[in-house]
């Protein structure tokens, strides 16, 4: 029989959120008979154009996560090892990659793309990626380049980006053969940005203690506001999301039971082993209740005007928190700390992600100057289990939990 | 009080009875297959030298790779704070740990109380660790125990720049191969543990005195290697290698329920 404290403590929107995505994978793998077109972008791709011109997003590192989640990693990296690939790749890039020359993977693959988006505002990687991938389906690519913002942010860079936006929507109409429809754009602009703020209310009310929500958590329900940015589905679904979460904090019901401990995490969740992270945490009584990845897709909202859409959001796709400098980078995770008073950090490593894995020691070392708080350093991979070590990753969240 | 603290690592398995802060006596076996019979082995023998049955023991914490599989323990503990709590036993100044065992290698920081700040970890790797070393020993047919002071007889150091074990072996044979005297190839692997702890050690830093702990703490070419790459002297006590399983001693008489 299920445990009612276990049943108490499930969120209840998971399930609408299934469906959202079960039928917004549908509408993707079906396009071909409704007569949509289909591009494949990066997760931090300024998608809310594509939105507009009725073309649907669909994101390999969603899809990169899905393999994660359900174990299908490890097969795949092996099998782009086997096409040549280094193992030091990226394994969102390598399952990708593989994944598009088998019938195979979580829901048989992903449609085929009729262009590709790549905005390397989360690596440098995906530019190769996007270009072997554009090669094999013999489509169209449009790169959007977004300089690294180490200390600020140039005019000089500002008018090298929103002259790519320029010809971004050029491209877009030539492909889709239809000029963009600027009033819904502005509209698409404006749901994009709304979207945004609840996603961000949603993952404020972990300030709340018990946090009614956990990092865990999150993962799962960033889904929609990387997939369906810009709709008004997102900003249903958050506002029901928020509204539960309320009612949790309502009736006190924790993330995790009898919350002692509260945690902040840094980089990409280990995607296979969510639940067992949660679960070894929560053992505990440590809430993991933010996290530097879930927020990165609200944290430069403030630099776009919902009124000017289009106009701004060159800034707001520059300055994300992976293409800033470690400085402020650490800035970013001091102000988390202190907003959800949390009492050490967990930076998961991460051997896929060199531009979220570069910078944490030094990152580290600024939030124990500042805060003196201290940090775990875990290291695994997003997909690739055999970069994972249970022995020496329960050692060392055991040791750390003692240490605290 | 007597109290047992059993450290199960993954080449051995070590334990210390301890009487309010005195060590009895202390033991150690190859932890083998089965970690939970090497246990139970460990602890009936260690009581049973002492005259002692287990009603006499009030307390026992399990500690080390092993530590869940020991299920007679009251407890299970990371070998992280063993080690800081043996080491403090064994010198209450120390206020960093080098801990190299056999598949993992740590550095840990102590506060002035002895309390653990901070520690590093290897990966998921055997370079720098007493697998390694076993590794080679294996390639250079000498036995473990004498690669200190084979070490001491070496006129240079061979150079070893392979980071993985596997490629460090067929490295080590490829000089073994050019007529390389087996000494200077040892010199050049302790300098390869020392240069790959060092590293691990440079992301947190270390604060003197500090103590080298753990079975690779026997072997002095490595302590040497390590002293002259972090330009510190390391302390090591002849109980290096049981300073986990005394640590969990001394924890379980601190913890007592």
């Amino acid at each position: 029989m299920a445990d009612p404290d276990q049943e108490r403590r499930k969120i209840k929107s998971v399930r609408k959120m299934k469906e959202i995505m079960t039928h917004y994978y549908i509408a993707a793998k079906t396009a071909g008979e409704t007569g949509k077109k289909i591009a494949w972008i990066t997760s931090g791709g300024p998608v809310e154009p594509l939105i507009a011109l009725d073309v649907i997003p669909v994101y390999p590192e969603n899809y990169g996560a899905m393999i994660g989640a359900s174990h299908m990693g490890v097969d795949l990296c092996e099998k782009a090892e086997a096409m040549g690939y280094s193992r030091d790749l990226c394994s969102y890039a390598r399952a990708d990659i593989a994944c598009s020359t088998v019938d195979g993977g979580p829901i048989g693959g992903l449609p085929r793309p009729d262009m590709l988006i790549c905005c390397n505002n989360i690596c440098g990687t995906v530019l190769k990626w996007y270009e072997v991938q554009a090669r094999f389906y013999q489509v169209p690519l449009f790169i959007l380049d977004t300089p690294v913002c180490h200390t600020g942010f140039s005019t000089e860079v500002h008018n090298y980006v929103k002259r790519q936006v320029e010809e971004y929507i050029l491209f877009l109409g030539q492909v889709c053969g239809k000029r963009l429809d600027l009033e819904k754009m502005a509209e698409v602009g404006r749901l994009s940005i709304e979207g945004q703020r609840l996603w961000q209310l949603v993952l404020d009310t972990t300030v709340h203690k018990p946090a009614p929500m956990s990092a865990f958590d999150a993962f799962f329900h960033l889904a929609l506001i990387v997939t369906l940015r810009g709709t008004q589905t997102a900003i249903g679904y958050y506002q029901e999301l928020l509204e539960e979460m309320h009612t949790r904090i309502r009736e006190g019901i924790g993330a995790v039971p009898q919350e002692k401990y509260r945690l902040l995490w840094d980089n990409l969740p280990v995607w296979y082993r969510t639940r067992w992270l949660s679960e070894k945490f929560a053992a505990h009584g440590a809430c993991l209740v933010a996290d530097t990845y879930t927020s990165a897709w609200c944290g430069s909202m403030k630099y776009i005007d919902p009124a000017y859409f289009i106009n701004t959001m060159a800034e707001g796709y520059s300055r994300i928190y992976l293409n800033i400098g470690v400085d402020q980078m650490a800035e970013q995770v001091i102000a988390m700390i202190d907003k959800y008073d949390v009492q050490g950090m967990v930076m998961h490593s991460n051997r896929s992600c060199k531009p979220y894995s570069f910078g944490q020691y030094d990152i580290r070392r600024i939030i124990q100057e500042r805060r003196g708080l201290p940090t775990l350093v875990l290291e695994a991979d997003m997909v690739d289990e055999r970069s994972f070590s249970e022995a020496q990753i329960e050692t060392r969240i055991d040791a750390f939990m003692e240490m605290i | 009080m007597i109290t047992v603290g059993i450290d199960i690592g993954s080449i051995t398995a070590k334990a210390a009875v301890m009487q309010d802060g005195k060590i009895l006596a202390v033991r150690i076996l190859r932890t083998g297959y089965h970690a939970r019979n090497t246990g139970d082995l460990l602890f009936e023998g260690i009581v049973s030298g002492l005259g002692m049955n287990p009603s006499h023991i009030q307390r026992i914490v399990a500690t080390g790779y092993g530590r869940k599989s020991i299920t007679f323990a009251d407890q299970a503990v990371t070998e992280i704070t063993c080690h800081a709590a043996g080491a403090r036993y064994m010198n209450p100044e120390i206020r960093s740990v080098i801990d190299i065992g056999g598949q993992d290698s740590k550095v840990i920081l102590l506060d002035d109380t002895g309390r653990v700040k901070d520690f590093v970890m290897n990966d998921k790797c055997a370079a720098g660790t007493g697998r390694f070393l076993e590794v080679m020993a294996r390639a250079l047919e000498v036995d473990i125990s004498e690669f200190g002071s084979l070490a001491f007889a070496a006129d240079h150091s061979a150079s070893i720049s392979s980071l993985c074990t596997v490629f460090a072996e067929s490295e080590v044979i490829s000089l073994i191969a050019k007529g390389e005297s087996r000494e200077n190839i040892i010199a050049g692997i302790h300098d390869s543990v020392a240069a790959r702890v060092s590293a691990m050690a440079g992301r947190i830093g270390w604060i003197p005195p500090i103590m080298m702990t753990g079975g690779v703490a026997h072997n002095c070419g490595v302590v040497r290697s390590l002293e002259k790459k972090i330009g510190h002297s390391l302390k090591v006590t002849p109980n290096a290698q049981l300073t986990g399983a005394i640590g969990a001693a001394m924890i379980a008489m601190f913890t007592r329920g």
